[in-house]
């Protein structure tokens, strides 16, 4: 296998040192693994803390700047960071109007952010959390770790990081984040598997005429196999999902994403698909928003989530954002 | 011949963490092997910088009390690990370590009785319980068979947390990332049960219970 690296230790650190060369808006500490905007703490505004394993770029790191996180903490591939990460973050942020957490529903980000949250109150640091369970492949929750936090981090931490930007308090940045994740949903294929660094070969098999439905983001099968489908097969099976869980009575967010190593040649046509199966289910689409947000490092495939919004997620999305990966308006 | 009124001391559980370390580290392959069939192939990699943390750890500052080594090893691996293994198995020396107090030895009676404290812990931790096709699936089947004692209790724990390890290839998984697989997750052995069963490999090692 075939990677631009040096050794498979190095890979996040190296990014690290990558995103400090790129960005210098951003302060990079690459030996505690934290990103946090230059102009941190804010005054008298929340801030916005992220994180989980790398391999999904640009989440989380390319998404902090104004307007959206003040934060990220990338941990190994794959793997959440550490609670130490987190608390540091939370006290290089935090301008004593406390500190939102947004966790993605994984076991692992789940417990280190809890800690974390622990630790940083201890050091009399106001937190809130909001976990992010958008993904619909998986039904059966009872049996389950529940539904995984996949493409929905994105509006959450956008919609959020625009009421934070407003001065707006924690309760009220809790509650918007959490209105958004709850009524986010995402249904993600894979085309071909992806291969990690410290393993050096396909995380899962998928044998070439075969593709996977409701897959996660960490390379991690999902719960069906099929032979491959045409993009608009994939788009109609995807929201079909999507749509019976979701039942939108208004107008909605798109985000179609790629997981890493689908050109935007394919992610394009994928997306007029999507419109043509939204069309014709007379769901209105307000934004649509189409490239590699939530990677799933070079897997091949997509994923699909829809959010519903109301006219103040809308003008929050709206709102100006200046970050590595995401920005508009300024 | 180990029996459980044998006194361990804080280099007993020096050289078990020592021991383990080794073994994640030989091991560390097969690990991420088993966790890439239903898990996201970072086990072995995640537990090698965490228990090479603790040695690490252990070699700058070790303290003179068992339960003071085990508390030191598990804030090491909380800090260093990630996921979930690393708040899982911070915990469970934590908190075995912390009910073994400050005694300067203790029997392996009391350390069975921690052990199951900190197993106990875990299981709320991760909300999983026997059967889920988890750790617990070797660390529980490991410390009865070590509370229960007999002529070679370390040994009687290794065995038993193998075999409970082994017991989770037919089992559907229900909690972590094993979970969203589903019915697929059943015929494969579970990296976190396998993992316990090195630390039970590591004890009955350090104690010399052949």
């Amino acid at each position: 296998m075939k990677m631009l690296i040096n050794v498979p230790e190095s890979v996040v650190a190296d990014a690290l040192r990558g995103i400090a060369a790129a960005h210098p808006e951003l302060t990079v500490d690459v030996e505690n693994r934290v990103v946090v905007r230059r102009d941190a703490p804010v005054a008298d505004k929340v801030g916005l803390v992220s994180g989980g394993g790398s391999g999904h770029e640009p989440l989380h790191n390319g998404f902090v700047g104004r307007g959206m996180l003040d934060a990220a903490c990338p941990g190994a591939v794959f793997t959440s960071p550490v609670p130490d990460q987190m608390t540091r973050a939370a006290a290089a942020v935090d301008s004593g109007k406390g500190v939102l957490f947004v966790v993605k529903n994984y076991t692992g980000d789940v417990l280190n952010f809890d800690m974390a949250a622990e630790l940083a109150e201890d050091e009399g640091i106001q937190v809130g959390k909001v976990l992010v369970q958008d993904d619909v492949a998986v039904t059966d929750s009872e049996f389950t770790a529940g539904r995984r936090g996949t493409g929905a981090t994105l509006f959450v931490e956008k919609v959020a990081g625009a009421l934070a930007d407003e001065g707006a308090p924690l309760e009220r940045v809790e509650a918007i984040a959490r209105q958004v994740a709850d009524s986010s949903r995402s249904f993600g294929v894979a085309l071909a598997p992806c291969t990690t660094p410290s393993k050096g070969s396909p995380t899962f098999d998928l044998p070439p005429g075969e593709l996977e439905l409701g897959i996660g983001i960490h390379g991690e099968s999902g719960r069906e196999r099929r032979p491959m489908m045409t993009s608009g097969e994939i788009a109609d099976f995807a929201l079909d999902a999507v749509l019976t869980d979701l039942e939108p009575d208004g107008p909605v967010l798109v985000l179609v994403n790629g997981m890493g190593a689908t050109p935007l040649l394919e992610l394009y046509g994928f997306c007029a698909e999507v419109r043509r199966v939204l069309d014709e289910r007379r769901v209105p689409v307000a934004r649509t928003l189409v490239g590699n947000y939530v990677t799933s490092l070079d897997m091949a495939g997509a994923s699909v989530t829809l959010c519903r919004a109301d006219e103040e997620i809308l003008r929050l999305y709206d709102a100006p954002v200046n970050t590595p990966a995401l920005r508009w308006g300024c | 011949m180990t029996d459980l009124t044998d006194e361990l001391d804080a280099g007993t559980v020096f050289r078990w963490l020592t021991a383990a370390a080794a073994s994640v580290e030989r091991e560390a392959d097969l690990l991420t092997e088993l966790d890439s069939a239903i898990g996201d192939a970072d086990h072995g990699s995640n537990l090698q910088r965490g228990f090479a943390a603790v040695v690490t750890a252990l070699g700058k500052e070790s303290p003179s009390a068992p339960g003071a080594v085990l508390i030191l090893a598990g804030r090491q691996l909380v800090s260093s690990v990630g996921g979930a293994s690393g708040p899982l198995y911070g915990t469970l020396l934590r908190r075995t370590g912390k009910a073994l107090g400050d005694a300067d030895r203790v029997t392996g009676s009391q350390l069975a009785e921690a052990m199951r404290i900190g197993v106990d812990a875990v299981a709320q931790l991760g909300g999983a319980a026997l059967g889920d096709k988890t750790m617990l699936d070797a660390l529980y089947p490991g410390v009865e068979a070590l509370a229960a004692g007999g002529p070679h209790p370390y040994g009687a724990a290794r065995t038993a947390a193998d075999e409970g390890a082994l017991a989770t290839v037919p089992m559907r998984a229900r909690k972590g990332r094993a979970s969203y697989l589903g019915e697929r997750s059943i015929g494969h052995k579970d990296p976190g049960a396998t993992s316990s069963a090195l630390l039970f490999t590591a004890l009955a090692g350090a104690v010399a219970d052949e």
